[in-house]
């Protein structure tokens, strides 16, 4: 079976922040407006907790 | 003074027929008990993310776990895989999954493998919750 699929680094964290905030806000909150508003905070939270950090370990390594 | 806390709207039973059918059954294939409960908006939600960053992840040539190897790590990873239900089974079946430690990221691909069963596993519990009537 050819699967095969090599994203970059930022490319799998927007992957994974987006999958992982579909299901934490579907199954977290009750009603679909709160879900998405969860939903978009975990995403915010996954992509910009990673910017952080890699600035921070670019700052390390100076 | 007002509290956020949320009340559980429901405690008694709701569901009709064997109380459980949604954590198995949601647990097997992902999103499906939420469908036995009617949402199947949540349902097609849930069974997308999942199934995608599943087969992402094998893509990615990310790592299937086996039971039985004697490392804590890998018993603990075999153990988040499992969480895929039949996802899981279906790879094994077609011996998928082997990693490939040159490709740097695979290792990622083995953790999307892991995360989604876990994810499968909240939501499932998820669906048993809305069967049970504790979460409307």
């Amino acid at each position: 079976m050819a699967l095969m699929f090599a994203p970059s680094h930022f490319t799998a964290v927007l992957l994974f922040a987006t999958f992982a905030s579909v299901v934490f806000g579907v199954t977290q909150r009750s009603t679909p407006k709160a879900m998405v508003r969860y939903g978009l905070y975990c995403w915010s939270m996954f992509v910009g907790v990673v910017i952080v950090a890699s600035w921070v370990m670019w700052l390390i390594r100076r | 003074m007002a509290s956020k806390v949320q009340v559980p709207a429901k405690a008694q039973t709701t569901s009709q027929g064997f109380a459980y059918s949604a954590l198995i059954l949601g647990w097997l294939v992902p999103g499906a008990g939420h469908l036995l409960t009617g949402r199947w908006v949540r349902s097609l939600l849930l069974f997308v993310s999942i199934t995608t960053m599943f087969w992402l992840g094998l893509a990615m040539q990310g790592k299937l776990y086996a039971p039985n190897t004697g490392d804590v790590l890998e018993m603990l990873g075999f153990a988040g895989d499992v969480g895929n239900g039949l996802l899981y089974a279906i790879g094994r079946i077609f011996d998928l999954g082997h990693g490939a430690v040159q490709i740097a990221t695979a290792d990622y691909g083995t953790k999307f493998v892991v995360v989604a069963g876990l994810l499968n596993f909240i939501s499932a519990v998820d669906a048993h919750n809305l069967r049970i009537g504790r979460k409307a």
